[in-house]
């Protein structure tokens, strides 16, 4: 399936929104993540506007993909996406965090339609995913699960026992992608705990590892349909990406992982943004 | 009808249907993790979403027999109890009724914060089999004896908790769990302990059953301990002492009704556990009097100390969570009246 270069830039322009309303939504907030939603920006957008076979408006349409957020604390990301592909209005996003909201402070599957775990508590949302690939397969259902992932988040041992599990039952039905951003709250995953080598590492648990760049549209789509294809094992993109993607002083420092901007950081990181406009994908090449 | 039933006991109520031998000493035996593995199965025929995960404790957590019935719908996790309890969270997001099953100290134990965001949080009806609980699990020691379970999981919003007496009441809690869509955790024993209730004897999640009838003082009690407290109220007649016994199998949510009215007609409380005093059955009993009805009250369960290895027998007296006990926390707590 060939996604044209109009659609493409589409998908840009609409990641930049998103990454606008992401600004948006922390500052007023207060409280949150910073690096882990602007960069994984691109690939929830591609997922949602491409590669995800869903119905906004029936979020429990039982033939859907699943989408699990396992690092759920880049949810800022995920809401503001699903707000532009339509699950809820977009003024919503501005309730982030707050008393009564629907968006709760990391993912609650009860509190919002379409949010299918509850995660936060790291590792428990890939666990979580192998379970619907294998109760999905039991049943023979045609949808894929897609479980989005921290690369910090492998220090979890929880992750180890899924991703054993999903490659003893080859989950061919199951995605995880992994951001690869290479911060954690602590600093640089190599410092904090060594990952590397990832891939190694996936192909000896039976999965099928494809290595992108996060912030390629192509790229992304690309892999996720490479996914599909192949029917014996489980996959997992590597996504590489960069923290604080879009807001030039956010990229790369580990320090806005777990914090937000203030209003003259907002207000600069908006300013930055709104010069990016299709131009992520060519900055990066 | 007395005449008939030397060994039966006279103020034992007649609609609980227990077994007409209470006493003899040829009463059947069984585990109560027996019991679920039978249950299991049967519930397994009426819900062909009921699908069984287990951590490479297949036959001692008595799942061989759900295995051999429906070898598609029983998964094996590996010795993994966190990522069986979120995996079964997603699958029931797909349908499936999971029951997950592993020893106590495990599973809710090690896995407490998987079911606690996954399980209770997500409110997926999964539901948690423990396994080898209390000091009676015997020679494998500590480690091994879930004593802290039920404190667990009766801290947890929307969990269930149930400790079912014997064989023939785990059978019926696991059918009636099965119905339940929520969280809900049933506590089992390794050891064979005497069956003496009846497929007659009425079960109902969420209802306490009155045993035996008594003015005196009330024994509140759940799992295998409720036998040992029948015992021990039996001793007391002989001391002209009315012992009311109430088996208390669903901790939560607890029988609110049943309790307080004991409470205003007996005026004393003995609860009995395989369990920590702290946090167990009888702490949730003594919230519930506190709060409504404030009465004498003594705790039968492990005081603030871990197991050992050792005969089930020499644990359960070296923790005073025999009838002797028993006796001798009802003659105190008679004083405080």
């Amino acid at each position: 399936m060939h996604t044209s270069d109009r659609e493409i830039k589409k998908m840009e322009k609409i990641a930049n929104y998103i990454r606008k309303d992401i600004i948006k939504m922390l500052l007023k907030a207060g409280s949150g993540h910073s690096a882990g939603p602007l960069g994984m920006t691109d690939v929830f957008t591609t997922l949602y506007f491409s590669v995800l076979n869903h119905k906004p408006k029936q979020p429990n349409w039982p033939d859907r993909d699943r989408l699990v957020l396992s690092n759920g604390h880049i949810c800022p990301v995920q809401y503001a996406t699903m707000a532009h592909a339509g699950y809820f209005p977009k003024k919503e996003l501005m309730t982030l965090r707050q008393f009564g909201t629907r968006l709760q402070g990391h993912p609650h599957r009860t509190a919002l339609p379409g949010i299918e775990a509850t995660s936060g508590p790291l590792g428990e949302g890939i666990s979580q995913a192998v379970g619907m690939a294998y109760a999905a397969r039991m049943d023979k259902k045609k949808y894929n699960i897609y479980c989005l992932m921290g690369d910090g988040e492998l220090n979890e041992g929880i992750v180890w026992e899924a991703l054993m599990f999903a490659g003893k039952q080859k989950l061919a039905n199951l995605t995880a992608i992994i951001d690869r951003n290479n911060i954690q709250i602590d600093g640089n995953t190599e410092d904090v705990m060594p990952l590397e080598p990832l891939r190694e590492k996936f192909e000896s648990f039976g999965w099928y590892v494809i290595d992108i760049d996060g912030h390629n549209i192509t790229d992304i789509i690309d892999a996720c349909n490479e996914a599909k294809a192949v029917v014996e094992r489980p996959v997992i993109i590597i996504a590489h990406t960069i923290p604080g993607k879009g807001v030039d002083f956010m990229e790369y420092d580990f320090t806005w992982h777990g914090k937000v901007p203030k209003e003259g950081e907002a207000m600069k990181a908006l300013s930055e943004l709104r010069t990016l406009g299709g131009k992520i994908k060519s900055e990066h090449e | 009808m007395e005449k008939l039933n030397p060994n039966m006991n006279n103020m034992i109520n007649k609609k609980a249907n227990l077994v007409k031998n209470l006493f003899g000493k040829n009463i059947k035996q069984l585990p109560t993790r027996h019991g679920y593995g039978d249950g299991v199965v049967l519930a397994g025929e009426k819900n062909k979403d009921i699908v069984v995960l287990c951590c490479d404790l297949t036959e001692s957590t008595r799942n061989h027999l759900f295995k051999q019935k429906f070898p598609d719908r029983f998964i094996e996790v590996g010795i993994a109890e966190q990522n069986m309890a979120a995996m079964a969270a997603g699958m029931a997001t797909c349908c499936k009724v999971p029951f997950i099953a592993s020893y106590a100290m495990f599973s809710p134990g090690r896995n407490w914060e998987q079911i606690r965001t996954t399980i209770c949080y997500n409110e997926t009806n999964v539901k948690i089999v423990g396994a080898h609980a209390g000091v009676s699990v015997g020679p494998d020691g500590a480690t091994h004896q879930a004593i802290e379970d039920i404190a667990l999981t009766r801290v947890l919003p929307k969990m269930t908790v149930v400790v079912p007496c014997d064989y023939e009441e785990a059978k019926k809690a696991t059918l009636e769990i099965a119905k339940i869509v929520g969280p809900c955790y049933i506590r089992l024993g390794r050891e064979a302990t005497p069956i003496f209730t009846t497929s007659k004897t009425p079960f109902k999640i969420g209802r306490a059953e009155i045993l035996r009838t008594g003015k005196d003082v009330t024994i509140v009690a759940c799992g295998a301990l409720v036998y040992e407290v029948l015992k021990a109220a039996k001793e007391l007649e002989k001391e002209k002492i009315d012992v009311q016994v109430i088996n208390n199998h669903t901790i939560k949510p607890l029988d609110k009704k049943t309790l307080l009215q004991a409470a205003k007609e007996t005026g004393a409380f003995i609860t009995a556990e395989e369990h920590q005093r702290n946090g167990g059955m009888g702490s949730a009993i003594c919230e519930l009097l506190a709060e409504n009805y404030p009465i004498p009250l003594e705790r039968i369960g492990v005081d603030d100390m871990f197991g050992e290895s050792g005969k089930p027998e020499e644990l359960l007296n070296k923790f005073g969570l025999t009838a002797p006990y028993i006796i001798k926390a009802i003659k105190k707590v008679l004083k405080r009246k």
